[in-house]
């Protein structure tokens, strides 16, 4: 189907290969009039593809709160734009790049990074994070190895690279990614408030320009792949997978910051999945107009490209951008200057429709707002899987006999390893604004300039979705909201990437549903808006779906960086205090699952309340600077906790808990461990009892062990032994 | 003309990548391999015709760019045929 | 006097530089283009870290073959001060102003981490602010920053106290596991024979503030610009 040969009839089943129902193929007949181009039918079938046009999951998605006081652009453009204050803005987005990573998983995991920085550098901001959660399968599931040595340094390949610092994020493994991992990509840019710009096409007659690298066979379809779930044969589609360029992205972001700066651009829009076909659309489609196109201007890599493959190449780094007429020169004059070439392709009309010109024929005229604005919408109908009340039922939790043994092998199993392999692998530090980076509960980054300060912290936690998916969407919400409170910061907005299974499958649009609905609650209970986000779906192999796997990445706004407090202890005799009460909740924790194979139970409770109570006393106690250390209680409960509070600077400590051994482990919801010189106990204390949280004091830092006495039982181990273990159990795992 | 410049570490010079490459292949079960060098090589359209010329300007692309003499080794091929 | 920091097409770490030098420090700082055919009356000029052309044939080879390098080769040659971090330190060798090579770290990895590094030399306009057999930690961020050189050649280096900065263990040890790229002779740093061309991999300019945890890299600007401002004086 290349080249410029004779192009097949459009019919129901040609539109079948392109992941189009009958319905929807039958709908754009009706809307165009007469039966499609093969080259209108392409494009029509990538921006109707779940991946552009989010069909199935929209009706869902507008459950979630989308507005709030720092909210300057909420969901629908390239990326959300927060206010900072002192005129700075904050811009990002996450997005999944899970299929072409299975694939091909250095470009699938570096084109994913590109992408994601495109779409927050298109806004005008200039990028200065990244973050990247990462779910692998068994490490010794097939091709496994290769997979994780592939995305790691894929992700750091392009993130090196083009300048920005990856500094944080998540990495697990699951055997229910082993057929299907996920590569969720996150930036967060910085802007002036008045600087931000959007992907809005205006003013009939004004050109439309192509910049960045020229455009080659590869990607086709990448669009409509995102939304299909993986057979066996995906590695035939190898050809498919993009080839990122970082050098390109580099000197096309700064070439890109530069012309906005020149007033001579009107609008900006990143050719990402779906390419030429869904900038051109998107952007005629939000200015209500019409856009013409001359594809024999577009700069080719291969000879002999059909206006089909044009318009769906997803060929990198390259931008779509709208000029003010009769200024195209000082745009093209910012563009010489990095050695890139810029092209006029063609112009915005106000037909309100797009006419796609090749080869001196019209191989498109399509109307641009129903296609865009009436794409198909589905509620698909869900319910919950039959053995959802054999899945949830209490399970048998076997008592800890030696608790130092079982936090040994917790901290020696790949999800709670540590994950310095993969972070070493990538520049933290790049650019100078990296004052916390990976390892900790959120990263922190200054902004130079201002006295402020921006917190990241990506989250979820798979097993609790899949036990009950409204409560692991609400607690996924929770963590990270609780993450951002652990140094003190103010949540600003948030960004989600929904990965989950075959949405035609009932059970699967009811996961959907319901993780949707709980990080609704949480994030109006926490007050932290959605911004923007992705989802994909389809992520199923053989028909065995992933868990549900809503991740979300929350930003956080820090007034001061005097008074941060570090993730792990900082010096001896501090006093450790634990915040929140525990009710020994066992469902999906680390306990059951990493060492006895068990993922039954219900997750541990959300108490949203609780949660809010919580973050609102830590911004507080931060702010006055009476806390060193402070880390909340997630996977592997207390015990992991205060391990990876010694691991920093191999300080020791000496707690006592009034509980048993097992409990070590509970993985109760709302509580964090903090540390404080003795002088601030009392504040701590007497601010923890104002603010309604239960707070104890448990114990002091130092020596060169940590030792915890529970009730009937403990454990006591060497720091820096156990930090060695931790610290290389991930490589020893992956064999290296 | 159709020229091939390949570029190698030299024999004295540690080559990592070529040492993994040989350990993984060892892994699939290629255990015949007793030597594996991991080089890069260069596809060129010469404009000239003349051979000696064409070895001469081949030469100095290898000195002055292509590959850093230090620690790295040339090969220049003109195949009468060219490359497919 | 006046600082100046490369910026080639593919270069990270420049506006890092920039804001140490001209924000920390307090010095006029410009940005001197990769087309340049001079280095515009700088008194320093530091070339930084990055991926200069995506370096893409091997790292630093293309951009030693820039225009503003060839200047920077004339400022050196003048006596003038260069610092080359990281990729800049690519280029220099790449250029011929320093000698060696940087290869592929033996992890065949990126490597990003604090590392401690010795302090070999305290003569130099560089390092005159630290003590010889000091202990200093400041980051480093490569794929290529495996020191490479013929024995000949490192005896030769080592006979003339060229080596300025050696990975070593926090308490100024040499051992091969603080050696994280596997550089021969555990060589982070060297220095051109006039001493004042400075090529090191770990990157100063990340330890030039308390915020990001380490001010050990500062001391090295400073010592720059308080050997040229004394210099300046004499010459006055």
């Amino acid at each position: 189907m290349s080249g410029a040969g004779v192009e097949p009839t459009v019919d129901r089943s040609l539109a079948r290969t392109m992941g189009m129902s009958e319905e929807e193929h039958d709908r754009l007949v009706e809307i165009l009039g007469r039966i499609p181009s093969y080259t209108e039918l392409g494009i029509t079938s990538a921006l109707w593809s779940e991946h552009c046009s989010y069909k199935s999951s929209k009706v869902f998605l507008r459950e979630l709160p989308t507005q709030g006081r720092h909210v300057i652009q909420g969901p629908g453009e390239n990326a959300g734009v927060v206010d900072v204050g002192d005129g700075w803005v904050a811009v990002f987005k996450m997005e999944s790049h899970n299929h072409p990573s299975f694939i091909e998983p250095y470009q699938g995991a570096a084109t994913g990074v590109g992408g994601i920085l495109r779409d927050v550098f298109t806004m005008g901001a200039r990028p200065i994070a990244l973050l990247d959660s990462l779910r692998f399968g068994e490490i010794d599931a097939p091709r496994m190895r290769y997979l994780i040595d592939g995305v790691v340094r894929g992700v750091g390949g392009y993130g090196n690279c083009v300048g920005v610092p990856t500094v944080g994020g998540e990495t697990g493994f699951h055997r229910c990614y082993n057929g299907n991992i996920l590569v969720n990509a996150f930036a967060l840019g910085v802007a002036r408030r008045e600087r931000i710009f959007t992907a809005k096409a205006s003013g009939p007659g004004n050109p439309v320009l192509y910049v960045g690298s020229r455009t080659g066979r590869d990607g086709i379809h990448g669009a409509t792949m995102a939304s299909e779930s993986f057979a066996a044969e995906s590695e035939a589609k190898r050809p498919t997978v993009q080839v990122g360029d970082p050098f390109a992205e580099r000197i096309l972001l700064e070439a890109c910051l530069e012309a906005m700066g020149s007033g001579a651009l009107v609008a900006i829009q990143d050719m990402g999945a779906a390419g030429l076909t869904s900038s051109s659309f998107e952007m005629a489609g939000r200015g209500g107009l019409g856009i013409r196109l001359d594809l024999d201007q577009v700069p080719l890599r291969q000879k002999g490209m059909s206006p089909y493959e044009i318009m769906l190449s997803e060929s990198q780094e390259r931008m779509l951008i709208v000029a003010h007429r009769g200024r195209q020169e000082e745009i093209a004059k910012v563009f010489r200057h990095w050695g890139l070439e810029v092209v006029e392709i063609g112009e915005v009309t106000d037909t309100g429709r797009a006419e796609i010109w090749g080869g001196g024929r019209r191989a498109a005229d399509i109307p641009v707002e129903p296609l865009t604005e009436s794409a198909p919408l589905y509620r698909r109908p869900g319910a919950p899987r039959g053995d959802l009340a054999r899945l949830q039922a209490p399970p048998e939790v076997p008592p800890v006999e030696d608790a130092g043994a079982v936090l040994t092998r917790l901290l020696t199993t790949p999800e709670l390893a540590s994950k310095e392999w993969i972070y070493h692998q990538y520049d933290s530090s790049v650019r100078t604004n990296t004052v916390a980076g990976p390892g900790g509960d959120a990263a922190v980054l200054r902004l130079k300039g201002t006295q402020r300060g921006l917190a990241l912290s990506s989250d979820v936690n798979p097993s609790y979705c899949l036990l009950d998916p409204r409560t692991g969407g609400a607690q996924a919400v929770a963590e990270s909201v609780r993450n951002l409170a652990m140094v003190g910061a103010e949540p600003l907005g948030l960004t989600d990437c929904l990965n989950f299974g075959n949405p035609e499958r009932p059970e699967i649009t009811w996961q959907l549903a319901e993780c949707i609905r709980g990080m609704s609650e949480a994030c109006r209970a926490l007050e932290i808006p959605v911004v923007s986000g992705n989802v994909s779906l389809y992520n199923e192999t053989e028909g065995r779906s992933i868990h549900p796997t809503p991740t979300v990445a929350a930003v956080g706004l820090l007034t001061r960086l005097d008074t941060l407090p570090s993730a792990s202890f900082e010096a001896p005799a501090q006093r450790i205090v634990l915040l929140g009460e525990d009710r020994r909740e066992y469902g999906g924790s680390a306990y059951l699952r990493l060492l006895y194979g068990i993922e039954q139970g219900l997750p541990p409770a959300v108490d949203l309340s609780a949660e809010a109570r919580l973050v609102k006393l830590m911004r507080y106690l931060v702010s006055q600077g009476v806390v060193a250390t402070a880390h909340d209680l997630a996977e592997g409960g207390v015990a992991v906790a205060l391990a990876e509070c010694c691991f920093g600077r191999g300080i020791g400590a000496r707690v006592r808990l009034p509980l048993e051994p097992t409990a070590l482990f509970s993985e109760t919801q709302a509580r964090a461990v903090l540390a404080c010189a003795p002088g601030n106990l009392e504040t701590v204390l007497a601010e923890a009892e104002r603010a309604g949280v239960p707070a104890r004091e448990v114990g002091e830092t130092g020596g060169p062990r940590l030792e915890i006495h529970a009730e009937g039982g403990g454990l006591a181990l060497d720091v820096r032994d156990l930090r060695a273990t931790w610290s290389t159990a991930l490589p020893r795992a992956l064999g290296l | 003309m159709k020229a091939r410049v390949t570029v190698f570490p030299r024999p004295e010079v540690l080559d990592p990548q070529g040492k993994a490459i040989k350990g993984a292949l060892e892994r699939l079960g290629f255990t015949a391999v007793s030597d594996l060098r991991a080089g890069k090589s260069f596809d060129l359209e010469l404009t000239t015709a003349d051979r000696g010329e064409a070895e001469r300007q081949l030469k100095e692309m290898c000195e002055k760019l292509l590959a850093n003499t230090l620690v790295e080794r040339y090969e220049i091929e003109l195949p009468a045929e060219g490359w497919r | 006097m006046k600082c100046g920091v490369v910026l080639l097409p593919g270069s990270n770490c420049d506006h890092d530089v920039y804001h140490v030098l001209k924000h920390t420090l307090g010095q006029e700082t410009v940005f001197l283009w990769h087309e340049n055919e001079s280095v515009e009356a700088c008194d320093l000029v530091v070339v930084p870290g990055g991926f200069s052309y995506g370096d893409y044939l091997r790292s630093g080879a293309l951009a030693a073959r820039s225009p503003v390098l060839a200047a920077v080769r004339r400022h050196a040659d003048a006596g003038g001060l260069v610092l080359g971090i990281c990729n800049g330190f690519q280029i220099l060798c790449e250029a011929g102003l320093l000698p060696g090579a940087l290869l592929r770290n033996r992890s065949l990895r990126f490597e990003h981490r604090d590392v401690c590094l010795r302090v070999e030399r305290d003569d130099l306009a560089f390092t005159r602010r630290y003590r010889k057999g000091q202990v200093l930690s400041i980051p480093i961020a490569h794929m290529d920053g495996n020191y490479f050189g013929t024995e000949a050649a490192l005896d030769e280096l080592e006979a003339a106290g060229r080596v300025v900065f050696r990975y070593a263990s926090p308490d100024g040890g040499l051992d091969d596991a603080w050696n994280w790229n596997g550089s021969a002779r555990a060589i982070a740093g060297i220095v051109n024979a006039g001493g004042n061309v400075l090529g090191m991999m770990p990157h100063p300019e990340r330890a030039s503030d308390p915020l990001l945890g380490s001010t050990d890299g500062l001391a090295l600007f400073e010592a720059a610009v308080e050997s040229l401002k004394e210099s300046l004086e004499v010459a006055r």
